[in-house]
């Protein structure tokens, strides 16, 4: 916490008399409309991110998050692996957020339909939207249905306890997995299905998910790919956390990198250590395997005896023309079946439209915008995935919100944002939702939820047993 | 970053391992490079005086103290830059990223492979570029000037695209 508190540059005050004044101080700024207020739609990452910088940047901001969920933190909570636990820290740095006195959480409102971006635009000098990409892009063979095929964001979803994944029920009672893609994410996952239960059962897991990992009889995950070796777009630390997996050997095939050592250069390779011979190395006892293949695609997920579920995949041979980030996949005319009990598409996830006010590029899956400002329509912006489309890791959603906040700023101090008009914020909006039915979970509201799941987590070792279903985590929130 | 994730496997397509990575059979936790609070020093370590210079050109003076990481001094010292140190110190980010002068960082000890792994992922990567929660303070780097990096996209594109408008 000691790190998260200079990110404001403000700390939270103490004591009542300092409340009141800056009480007052609200009162005063609303009645003659000089306090910007902005909202934020979305409660991850990238909407931290602005909200951190909008408010260090100016003392008399005022922001608003509004999230579907009733707890925050997006895909820090429900996309991260549970064996990364130290890249959740930035829900230190977040919570201080929170915390600060011009900021405020209003969980279990769902934009699109409880609200409108209009209604929002109303009530605020400036709505930036931030709520990511919950979409998934479609493989789009014939196959796809099928019992056994998953998109990789519900099957992370359902090991991590998203409410939306929580009945996914994935049968692991079949020896090989097939993953479809070679980023971060199919490496997750393909190192959570080969884990040690010892290992994940320390984690934030859910305990459904240790369960039907601990009953599954999957040994082998094959993490296919379009192109080639230099084109993976994993990074080096899940690779190595892959290769270094205990009790799993890695099923890499020598051909594979036939005249690659050869193109590459640099500090990267290290000859030597291909000459360090593990004679009888750790890994040959294991009876499990996680393979990676290259140059291949999906042409068709073939079905079982019952029509029903998947029992394999058929895929096209490629072969790779030009080389680096602009190598295309050629068709080779020549295919080949893979036997596996599962196939999880790990090829990107998408954003979607929630609102028709907002111009959207169905083609590139993102809101139509220039550095952050929505086109055509003033006030309003877009930060984080939304903005620039689903890849990256934290620190780049990071520097994109910075980058939509500093946007923002430029505009109110430019005046393209007028702060002479006065706007209600968050009072009218949520005097319309209590009409709709539609109550809110405060931050301290979700701290309860965030305690009963830590409470949980003890009895059973973890650092948290998460809530998965809403009415739960609603029922705890407003006890 | 493909070319490193690629030499990985490459290393690993022979079937062969080194030794020093056969035995990381725990979660990927990463021990703190050093205490995250310092209460209590010993009077006999060094202060060390830093310079650090921001995307602006501004230069910020501190001092910090011997065995400390810059991480630790960036934070204690509440030096100005914009989203530092988001894992706290865990080898899981890169926005720690700092750029050194030559004589500093070839004095520096070796990065290891877990600090390569996240220094390539940042932005404005130099060839002097190192993660500061992994550079810990020595009396000889006294006086030392370090730079923040520049992001991708810097404040001139926002600039050029307001004098457009």
């Amino acid at each position: 916490m000691l790190y998260a508190s200079k990110w404001l540059g403000i700390l939270p005050s103490s004591g009542s008399c300092s409340c009141s004044v800056s009480l007052l101080v609200r009162k005063l700024s609303s009645v003659s409309g000089a306090a910007p207020k902005v909202c934020i739609v979305g409660g991850g990452p990238a909407g931290f991110y602005t909200a951190q910088q909008l408010l260090k940047a100016r003392h008399d901001i005022v922001v608003d998050i509004y999230e579907r969920l009733p707890v925050p933190f997006g895909l820090v909570r429900f996309g991260v692996a549970p064996d990364h636990p130290e890249v959740k820290n930035v829900i230190n740095t977040f919570t201080q957020t929170a915390h600060s006195e011009r900021f405020y959480f209003h969980g279990n409102v769902n934009v699109g339909m409880d609200i409108s971006v209009e209604e929002l635009k109303e009530a605020y000098h400036a709505v930036v939207l931030s709520y990511g990409a919950e979409g998934n892009r479609s493989l789009a063979v014939s196959g796809e249905d099928l019992i056994g095929v998953f998109s990789a964001r519900d099957f992370v979803g359902w090991y991590n306890g998203h409410p939306s994944n929580k009945e996914l029920h994935p049968d692991l009672n079949c020896e090989t997995v097939v993953i479809l893609g070679q980023g971060n994410v199919a490496l997750d996952i393909a190192r959570v299905l080969l884990s040690p239960l010892d290992m994940l059962k320390k984690t934030d897991i859910t305990q459904r998910a240790l369960q039907t990992l601990a009953a599954s009889r999957v040994r082998r995950v094959l993490m296919v790919g379009r192109r080639g070796p230099l084109q993976i777009a994993g990074t080096i630390k899940e690779v190595r956390e892959m290769i270094n997996l205990p009790g799993t050997k890695a099923d890499l095939l020598p051909v594979d990198y036939d005249g690659i050592a050869e193109a590459l250069n640099g500090r990267n390779v290290d000859r030597a250590h291909d000459k360090n011979i593990e004679n009888g190395g750790w890994w040959t006892g294991s009876k499990q395997a996680m393979g990676i293949r290259f140059l291949r695609s999906p042409v068709k997920v073939l079905p079982g005896a019952d029509g029903k579920r998947v029992a394999g995949i058929r895929l096209a041979v490629k072969k790779l023309e030009g080389s680096g980030e602009g190598a295309q996949a050629i068709p080779t005319g020549h295919t080949e079946d893979l036997e596996c009990g599962m196939v999880i598409c790990s090829i990107g996830y998408k954003s979607l439209p929630i609102d028709p006010a907002v111009p959207f590029d169905p083609r590139r899956a993102i809101v139509q915008n220039n550095l952050g400002r929505v086109q055509g329509t003033a006030g309003l912006y877009c930060s984080g995935w939304l903005k620039r489309g689903p890849t990256g890791v934290i620190a780049t959603t990071m520097n994109d919100s910075f980058d939509t906040a500093r946007i923002i700023l430029n505009d109110l101090e430019a005046g393209t944002l007028d702060m002479s008009i006065h706007k209600p914020g968050a009072q009218d909006i949520t005097a319309l939702l209590k009409a709709r039915g539609v109550r809110e979970v405060s931050f301290s509201e979700w701290e309860k939820i965030n305690s009963e799941e830590v409470r949980r987590g003890e009895a059973l070792g973890k650092p948290r047993e998460k809530l998965l279903d809403v009415e739960e985590m609603l029922a705890v929130a407003w006890s | 970053m493909a070319v490193r994730a690629c030499a990985g496997l490459l290393r690993s397509s022979s079937g062969f391992c080194s030794l020093n990575q056969t035995f990381r059979f725990q979660l990927n936790i990463r021990t703190f490079s050093t205490q995250p609070v310092c209460h209590s020093r010993s009077s006999s370590q060094s202060k060390v005086l830093l310079h650090f210079v921001n995307q602006n050109g501004m230069k910020t003076s501190v001092t910090g103290t011997e065995g400390e990481s810059l991480l630790d001094v960036v934070v204690k010292k509440n030096v100005q830059i914009d989203g530092f140190g988001a894992c706290e110190g865990t080898l899981s980010c890169s926005t720690c990223h700092l750029i050194f002068e030559d004589s500093m960082y070839d004095r520096m000890e070796t990065m290891a492979d877990d600090e390569m792994d996240m220094l390539d992922l940042a932005y404005g990567l130099t060839k002097t570029s190192r993660l500061g929660c992994q550079v810990t303070l020595q009396p000889w780097m006294d006086g030392m000037t370090v730079r923040v990096p520049q992001e991708v996209k810097d404040q001139r594109d926002v600039q050029e695209t307001k004098s457009k408008q």
